[in-house]
């Protein structure tokens, strides 16, 4: 190193300065932790206290047993791996998809499943194109319907009985971490579960009460079991309908 | 002489096997309450590895006191080089695994019927398995292995630790065997490249925890006051990917019975608690930690001195800094707010300076020995993974730019990008340090066949280039037919027919990495053969020509 400048004004230089993080490990980790912490702290904290981070919109509510379970099957076979569920604002993909999405749809997702990659079709408001039985045979075989499809085939969901057994824990879990279920719905799981694939059930009127606008019928068609079909349908049919974009005033979270 | 030895065990050794008994027996007993068929498999193969590791700990301590290595003999520092033999061979072994699933399931993309629709064999729980395996298993022995071997060797000094080294990396590849079986059984966080469930995740901390200590007690061993370039980059790699993990796994367990967890955050904090994580997986994991291997690797094999020093340490604090902030370029136009999303694309297109500086700086280590370019094919790989370096790191800045984004996000082009920085230049320059280090760990004199690298070098290259090629354009080409509209104003195409349209990019991909598959296993043929025919490095190498650090 030239050392000339500095034995011109007595100050080492900013480079040397440098050597208390070379010979000294702590410093240096410390250095590294400070560092690295600053922008992590600017980006993600503002979005928990911003307020116009989420806009305020009617028709939220938390999933249902059943729309929970449906969901962790979603997670299990790792379908966010080709799917979004993020409708960005651009034209084609309002034409395509639908409204774009807000915030505050997935304000009760843990994990989000925004996706990052469209090898299928965007999901975000896939609930009420198809009917059960579409979505049935799609997951069952996709290229029956869709002779182009790459979609692997799911026939399996529909022949497994859905594990109800942990669903209330899974809901306390959730309010733990601020998903606002009540002691009622969590101490109903079971019931509320059976009750929204089944119409007759005695709990039918009490469950709708509590997750308005809950679709409630037997959507793998078989009313005899409750299937991981009968979940993961559920879970795809109310995808995007919570919030009724004929009612959202778009002007009203401008701020 | 060995039945005369008594049998006595240090603190250190009684605690590590009464911990691996503990922890074996509540394993069990967990396996024994659950009802999750996966979850009770997972809790049997880990209470079996505390039960190898017991029978290890208490076998070392029946041999008596020849088990202690001295520090030091005859004035230079006696190497462990155990667990880096095997973080070597862990390595290449996962990386084989890795690039076939990768084929795999590049072939159910182009072919369907591939994915046998059976749970454990379908895309969504291959896809996981294959980017753990090439970024967790692969990449991170190749960073086990090299950080151990380059801070024993910049600081002079045997590795820190008996138990602790072996510890770190054999419980890391237990959390990886734990992992992967995982996504086949269902098991999954689904946060990308944060897949593992809360136990694996809890078991990863400790094993992180460890290999900083080993790592950092090693550094307090040193016999001169500085600590090498490369280190820094090391430290910088485990102390951050500690904070990552910490902050993108804070779940909730279902039950101690239950392999299934709720994250704390949800939605949008979750989103930008990911992609904070997720990019700077790329950015301290695929980056930082290989970086630390070029400033080792690249000045030794060349036999030259790092460019300039001044711009290491540019490059490392400006690096480390700006990366962080670079997560939100992931989530443009999205439902997380604009002012975020402006910060991702502005610090991301300020990164391609710190990643250009590194760039340079590598390459020009090269001064006054480009030649070699010529005859060492090793020192060839390296190389052209800097250049892959400088490539991916400008496309990326160029991805980032919100217009550019919304053409090529959700498309082929992202994933083109990631496998010209993952096979380009981590692939490449994890090849390299390992041809460098199998000859020197098990003391070969040379490499079995430089013809052999030769050909490695060529096919995997011609493999990459297909497979970046096949993306550029099938991406782009996605990317405009879903935005394509006629004459009279109606998008032009249904999605189904855009995805037709992807069916000959996705043969070439394939075929592409079965290219670089091709040229991995050779790969391990030459290392296999080096350590099975090629003769012994002659002992008689004075003391001062081994193991000089490149500083």
């Amino acid at each position: 190193m030239t050392t000339s400048p500095q034995a011109q004004t007595g100050k080492p230089s900013l480079w040397a300065r440098h050597k208390i993080f070379e010979t000294n490990s702590i410093l240096l980790i410390l250095g590294i932790l400070i560092v690295v912490s600053i922008g992590g702290l600017v980006e993600i904290a503002p979005l928990f206290y911003l307020r116009s981070t989420i806009e305020k919109v009617e028709g939220m509510r938390p999933y249902t047993p059943l729309e929970l379970a449906g969901r962790a099957i979603y997670v299990r076979e790792g379908c966010y791996n080709c799917h979004s569920q993020m409708i960005r604002p651009l034209r084609d993909e309002i034409e395509r998809y639908g409204h774009f999405s807000l915030a505050a749809e997935s304000m009760y997702d843990k994990p989000f499943q925004w996706g990052s990659k469209r090898t299928g079709p965007d999901l975000a408001r896939v609930g009420g194109k198809y009917s059960d039985a579409w979505q049935l045979q799609h997951l069952n075989a996709p290229r029956s319907l869709v002779p182009q499809s790459i979609m692997p085939g799911y026939p399996f969901l529909a022949t497994t009985e859905l594990d109800v057994n942990r669903i209330a824990q899974e809901m306390r879990v959730n309010r733990m971490s601020g998903v606002p279920y009540t002691d009622e719905m969590i101490a109903n799981a079971v019931s509320d579960l059976r009750a929204q694939v089944d119409p007759d059930h005695p709990q039918a009127d009490a469950f709708q009460k509590r997750y308005p606008k809950a679709a409630s019928r037997d959507f793998d068609g078989n009313p005899q079991r409750i299937t991981e079909a009968d979940a993961m349908i559920a879970y795809l049919q109310m995808l995007g309908t919570l919030v009724d974009f004929k009612q959202y005033d778009n002007k009203a979270n401008l701020r | 002489m060995a039945a005369a030895q008594h049998f006595s065990m240090r603190g250190n050794e009684t605690i590590g096997a009464g911990l691996c008994a503990a922890f074996g027996i509540l394993f069990l007993i967990i396996a024994g309450l659950t009802d999750h068929s996966g979850y009770a498999f997972h809790m049997v193969v880990m209470a079996l590895a505390c039960g190898l590791g017991f029978y290890a700990i208490v076998n070392r301590a029946a041999q008596g006191e020849t088990r202690h290595e001295p520090l030091e003999i005859n004035g230079r520092p006696n190497y462990e080089d155990g667990p880096i033999r095997f973080a070597t061979i862990a390595a290449m072994f996962w990386g084989i695994a890795g690039f076939t699933v990768g084929l795999v399931i590049a072939l159910q993309l182009a072919f369907p019927a591939l994915n046998f629709d059976l749970p454990w064999t379908n895309f969504g729980r291959l896809r996981p398995l294959h980017t753990s395996a090439v970024i967790f298993a692969f990449g991170g022995n190749v960073l086990l292995g090299t950080s151990f071997y380059v801070v024993q060797r910049t600081c002079h000094a045997r590795l820190a630790g008996v138990l602790s080294p072996w510890f770190v990396v054999l419980g890391y590849n237990l959390f990886i065997v734990v992992a992967g079986t995982g996504y086949l059984l269902g098991i999954t966080q689904g946060k990308e490249y944060a897949e593992p469930e809360w136990y694996a995740d809890l078991f990863l901390t400790v094993v992180w925890v460890v290999y900083l200590l080993v790592f950092l007690a090693t550094i307090w061993r040193r016999k001169e006051p500085h600590i090498y370039v490369a280190n820094w980059f090391y430290l910088g790699f485990i102390v951050t990917i500690a904070v990552l993990h910490l902050g993108n796994n804070a779940t909730i367990p279902v039950s101690l019975t239950s392999p299934k967890s709720y994250i704390l955050w949800s939605g949008i904090q979750d989103a930008m608690f990911q992609w904070w994580y997720g990019h700077n997986a790329v950015g301290f994991f695929l980056t930082a930690g290989f970086l630390a291997i070029m400033y080792y690797f690249i000045p030794k094999r060349a036999e030259r001195p790092v460019y300039s020093y001044r711009l290491s340490i540019i490059h490392f604090w400006a690096l480390i800094f700006l990366y962080i902030w670079a997560g939100p370029h992931h989530l443009h136009y999205t439902a997380l707010p604009d002012w975020a999303q402006t910060l991702g694309m502005t610090f991301s297109i300020m990164l391609w300076m710190p990643s250009w500086g590194g760039m340079i700086n590598g390459l020009m280590t090269l001064s006054g020995a480009w030649d070699k370019l010529r005859t060492d094919p090793v020192l060839r790989m390296m190389v052209v993974s800097v250049a892959f370096y400088g490539m991916s790191t400008f496309e990326g800045p160029l991805m980032s730019i919100k217009a550019v984004n919304s053409l090529s996000h959700y498309t082929d082009w992202t994933i083109g990008h990631v496998h010209s920085g993952a096979l380009g230049w981590v692939g490449y320059v994890s090849f390299g340090a390992i041809y460098c280090l199998v000859p020197w760990l098990w003391k070969r004199e040379r490499l079995y066949s430089n013809r052999l690298v030769e050909w490695h070098f060529w096919i995997s290259t011609i493999g990459i280039v297909f497979y970046i090629s096949a993306m550029w354009v099938s991406g782009i080409m996605q990317g405009l037919m879903w935005r394509a509209y006629t004459s009279l104003g109606f998008l032009e195409y249904s999605f189904v027919e855009t995805v037709a349209a992807m069916h000959p990019y996705y043969v070439i991909r394939a075929f592409g990495g079965g290219l670089f598959l091709l040229g991995a296993l050779l790969m391990a043929y030459n290392l296999w053969m080096t350590v099975r025919a090629v003769a012994p490095r002659a002992e008689a190498v004075p003391a001062h020509l081994q193991h000089v650090p490149a500083e």
